[in-house]
């Protein structure tokens, strides 16, 4: 995604407009040139003109048309599948099944084949696929591959697949469950919840829910004659998508190149290897063309990964002054049919649950259930929505148990510099104080609206804290860089991160130029191509700005280092005294005497003895994984923030309505402000989706709802007014103090809702998301309870 | 339904970016198919197919129109911008103002103020939602925020909460106000 016409050079703009402000802290150093600037996205222009080429838009030279056949039943055995009638069909090029072509189980758990040959587990299943000159041929086909079922009994629901009679989803996995367990203890719990003075407890319900992009996901598979595979993909996750890619096709990993055009959204979708992928590859070999597939919305809802819905049991105890003493939770997950990352998210859900404000006695147990649901995946916040929702709930009620102001017992409780969490989380930088100032003040900036007759308001506050500093989930967390100089000064960064539209190359670049002393505008960036650009982990876990950044910020410095001493010698004095300021090196001493850096490029490449400039870095962050007691500091640092939400709701139609969100973020340094503006707003807008209007509903394993019109993302006149703050603690392993801020905007939002309704109300939503029925059913109940005593 | 022999043609005639074109195009075929398929103006995303999220909004006649959801036949004769042709149509209908402004040439008001405010995120919503703005400023120029929001209602957007997409628009009235000025 290099190429950008024109990059604009970095401006100032103010703050904003009317309701909408973003407000920077401004306490950024003045040496910076680039860094702390509004920057456009390098890709700003092509998008804003409609040039960028998304996935979908790519043709090839005799490139065909893929379709997939899904099942019809969720839980069935494929007695017959014949495909004659539709490889008879005129422009069909061939049909794949799992009977005809040779696949590999994929998968976190090994537990699918791309193509499923004899049983099908859930509605997605895919049971063949076929390629034919165009989209609608490919349709049409798949409507003549005659399939036949012998249908077997289902569960849909976790708690009942959980029983000893419920039907066994697959044979090597008794009682259904997911052979991963993630148990975590600390302190002496039962002690702390008999000595507590206060206990507060609650189950909460969280739902399906779909990162819904408005790109729908889509693969262009091209072998050529000696077996090479070229992808055109939307991972984010690319060489570890190479790896898996390779697995489940029975090839090795160098034979796969993986492109990466512009994506239409990701927030976690291409976290893992999709049958997509593996079908667009053994359709393109078994014809012999390039294979292209696109999901159709519908199939986007039913098809692509969804946030793990659960229900999460918690208990937590304090003391009468306020202070935490235990936490107790126990969280069950509907893993859906198949193993992907949705499995794994309380990894994340225990990070908060032991780890946000002190708490020093923990237990955490999960059961994570097959079921004959589509599968989960990774979406943004990953396990951390749940948890904040259920910890974030517990800390109003316990304020109220016990008479305490809500700020009060957050901050008595917060977490500080120099904590270290149970699981040994080491807390450096930690701004939560700040951001909890920061949001009592805008969320109480006065409202110019009346409240209508019938309607109450509330205001409810939840903080969040997240990995800020990488996140070793796997035994690499690194990221490589190399930053390359031409003979026109153009300065070209190689970055192993991927760029999924949330405006991670534009930060790098900044990075880039900052450290380099050029300007910006001569700053570009790859980062589409595994064959050209260096390994990283992938896109997740708030984790490129810090990683791949550091990495690009070393690079940067090495070819600074290289260009120096190739100065010294034009300008006769040692490297040492030598700097780079607007694009000039000049002599530290006298400043003077200076030479434009990319006359000092040119002249290594064409004098004798000469030599190219490239610089390169490979940042793996100093952190641990996990132990198998899940101890061990995953980040080198952690992001913290806060948020506050101004409800109104009406108690007669249980609608509720959110005017204002405030939301302050401790990022470490605001590299781009305007970037981390936007990762927070679509944070929020994501978060409060999440929290009103947005589920994916299912009945009998089949989703109800695949399509705009009934699965809801909040819209323009939906959305309340924002006031974001961004503090800046200034972290000392950031890239110029940055930390991570991918996700924060979309975790605590729908905890301080559902605390703001509490407060408009006096009613506990424990269920998400807070459509109108559940608030007025909650209401109603509640009030029956009153009237009763 | 596809390229087939089979399939009955008609004769379209109609404009797209200023320019006359002619086709034979299956009853069925949607303006969308058309402008992406025979036209190749890839710009105009595809992203539900029913009308439901905005993201292939365009101009017929200078009113915003939902391509996925018009049948092509049905624009016979029309006037079509998309968003490759939207700063020309811009620039064709404000000769004068467009040099009296330091604006890039290229752009038309409100794809600078989505360049400027960091109106596009992932951008798949963009093009949809530059067409929808564009489209509301030409019958509404000084909309108060309220009427933005309302007249994006029917565009989805899943990056920016539609924060700086609103803050897009609003510099964009606020260019074309000055635009107005300078040429009264």
């Amino acid at each position: 995604m290099s190429g950008s016409p024109g990059p604009p050079e970095p401006r100032e703009t103010a703050g904003g407009a009317g309701a909408l402000v973003g407000t920077t802290a401004s306490d950024r150093s003045p040496r910076f040139r680039v860094i702390g600037t509004r920057v456009a996205k390098l890709d700003a222009v092509e998008k804003v003109t409609g040039a960028v080429q998304y996935l979908p838009d790519l043709e090839l030279p005799g490139m065909v048309w893929g379709k997939i056949l899904r099942t019809r039943v969720p839980h069935a055995r494929i007695t017959r599948l014949d495909t004659t009638r539709a490889e008879a069909l005129p422009g069909v090029l061939g049909v794949v099944t799992g009977r005809n072509v040779e696949q590999h189980p994929f998968g976190y758990a090994k537990d699918h084949l791309a193509l499923k040959g004899d049983v099908v587990r859930c509605i997605r299943d895919e049971v063949a696929a076929v390629a034919a000159e165009t989209e609608e041929i490919a349709e049409e086909a798949c409507r003549l591959i005659d399939v036949e079922y012998e249908e077997l009994p289902a569960v849909f629901d976790p708690e009942a697949a959980l029983r000893p009679e419920a039907p066994r989803i697959h044979p090597q996995f008794p009682g259904n469950l997911v052979n991963f367990t993630y148990k975590f203890t600390a302190g002496d719990v039962d002690r702390a919840f008999r000595e507590a003075d206060a206990v507060v407890e609650g189950t909460y319900r969280l739902n399906y829910v779909t990162t819904a992009c408005l790109g729908t996901m889509a693969a262009i598979a091209q072998w050529d004659p000696r077996g090479n595979l070229t992808m055109w993909s939307m991972t984010q996750i690319p060489f570890l998508y190479q790896h898996d890619l390779a697995e489940a096709l029975g090839v090795s990993g160098d034979r796969i190149r993986v492109i990466q055009p512009p994506v239409g959204g990701n927030f976690g979708r291409g976290l893992d290897l999709y049958p997509i992928d593996i079908i667009a590859a053994l359709l393109a070999r078994h014809v012999g063309r390039p294979v292209k597939i696109v999901f159709d919305r519908e199939e986007e809802f039913v098809a692509s990964p969804t946030r793990e819905p659960c229900v999460f049991t918690l208990r937590t105890a304090a003391r009468a002054d306020g202070t935490l003493l235990a936490r107790d939770a126990r969280v069950l997950i509907d893993n859906g049919a198949y193993v992907s990352w949705g499995s794994t998210t309380p990894y994340v859900m225990m990070t908060t649950l032991a780890g946000f404000y002190r708490c020093p006695n923990i237990r955490f147990d999960t059961a994570i259930v097959y079921t004959n649901n589509v599968y989960s995946g990774s979406m943004r916040g990953y396990g951390n929505l749940e948890s904040t929702f259920a910890v974030e709930a517990q800390m109003d009620d316990l304020a109220e148990r016990l008479g305490l102001d809500r700020l009060e017992i957050r901050r008595r409780n917060a977490n500080r510099p120099g904590d270290v969490t149970p699981q040994g989380l080491r807390i450096t930088s930690c701004g939560l104080l700040e951001c909890f100032d920061a949001v009592a003040r805008d969320i109480r900036r006065p409202v110019d609206r009346p409240l209508r007759p019938g309607w109450t308001r509330g205001i409810g506050y939840a903080g969040m804290f997240h990995v800020g500093g990488g996140a070793r989930v796997y035994r690499s967390d690194g990221c490589g860089a190399i930053v390359k100089l031409d003979d026109f000064g153009k300065v070209t960064l190689i970055t192993g991160a991927s760029e999924i539209g949330q405006g991670s190359e534009t930060v790098l670049a900044m990075i880039v130029a900052e450290e380099l002393g050029i300007p910006f505008g001569r700053v570009e960036v790859v980062n589409n191509d595994t064959a050209i650009k260096p390994w990283d982990v992938g896109v997740h876990a708030s984790r490129t700005t810090f990683i791949a950044g550091n990495a690009a910020l070393l690079a940067a410095r090495d070819v600074k280092r290289q260009l120096l001493v190739l100065a010294a010698s034009q300008l006769e004095e040692p490297a040492e005294a030598l700097d780079i300021e607007d694009g000039l090196v000049y002599v530290t001493a006298a400043p003077q005497r200076r030479l434009p850096y990319e006359k000092v490029v040119r002249a290594g490449h064409f004098r004798e003895d000469g030599r190219i400039l490239i610089g390169q870095a490979f940042y793996d962050p100093p952190t641990q994984m996990l132990d198998k007691d899940f101890r061990g500091n995953v980040s080198v640092t952690y992001g913290f923030a806060a948020q506050a939400a101004l409800v109104e709701a009406e108690e007669a139609t249980g609608k509720v309505e959110v005017l204002r969100v405030a939301s302050a973020h401790d990022v470490g340094r605001a590299l781009n402000p305007v970037g981390c503006e936007g990762q927070i707003e679509g944070g929020i807008h994501m978060g409060l989706g999440y929290c009103l209007t947005e589920e994916l509903r299912l009945r009998d394993g089949r989703v109800l709802n695949p399509g705009f019109l009934d699965y809801k993302l909040l819209t323009a006149p939906d959305m309340p007014e924002i006031l974001i703050t961004l503090i800046e603690t200034v972290d000392e392993a950031g890239p110029f103090g940055a930390k991570g801020l991918g996700e924060a905007g979309t975790i605590p939002i729908s905890a301080a809702v559902a605390n703001a309704v509490k407060d408009a109300t006096g009613v506990r939503i424990t269920e998400l998301p807070m459509t109108p029925e559940r608030v007025y059913r909650a209401i109603r109940v509640a009030r029956t309870a009153e009237a009763a005593t | 339904m596809g390229d087939r022999a089979v399939v009955d043609r008609y004769p379209l005639e109609l404009t797209v970016n200023g320019r006359r074109v002619r086709r034979e195009v299956p009853g069925s075929r949607t303006l969308l198919e058309l402008l992406r398929g025979d036209l190749r103006l890839t710009g105009t995303n595809l992203a539900c197919d029913t009308g439901d999220c905005g993201a292939c909004t365009v101009l017929v006649d200078g009113r915003p129109a939902i391509a996925c959801l018009i049948l092509a036949l049905d624009v016979d004769g029309a006037e079509v911008t998309t968003i490759e042709g939207l700063a020309a149509r811009w620039h064709a209908r404000s000769a004068r103002s467009a040099r009296l402004d330091d604006r890039p040439p290229s752009l038309h008001p409100v794809q600078q103020g989505f360049l400027e405010e960091g109106g596009a995120q992932c951008g798949f919503c963009t093009a949809g939602m530059i067409m929808a703005a564009a489209g509301l400023l030409e019958a509404t120029p000084e909309p108060t925020e309220a009427e933005i929001r309302a007249g994006l209602e029917g565009n989805l957007c899943r990056c920016t909460g539609y924060v700086k997409i609103i803050h897009a628009v609003q510099v964009a009235v606020n260019r074309m106000r000055g635009a107005r000025g300078a040429e009264a």
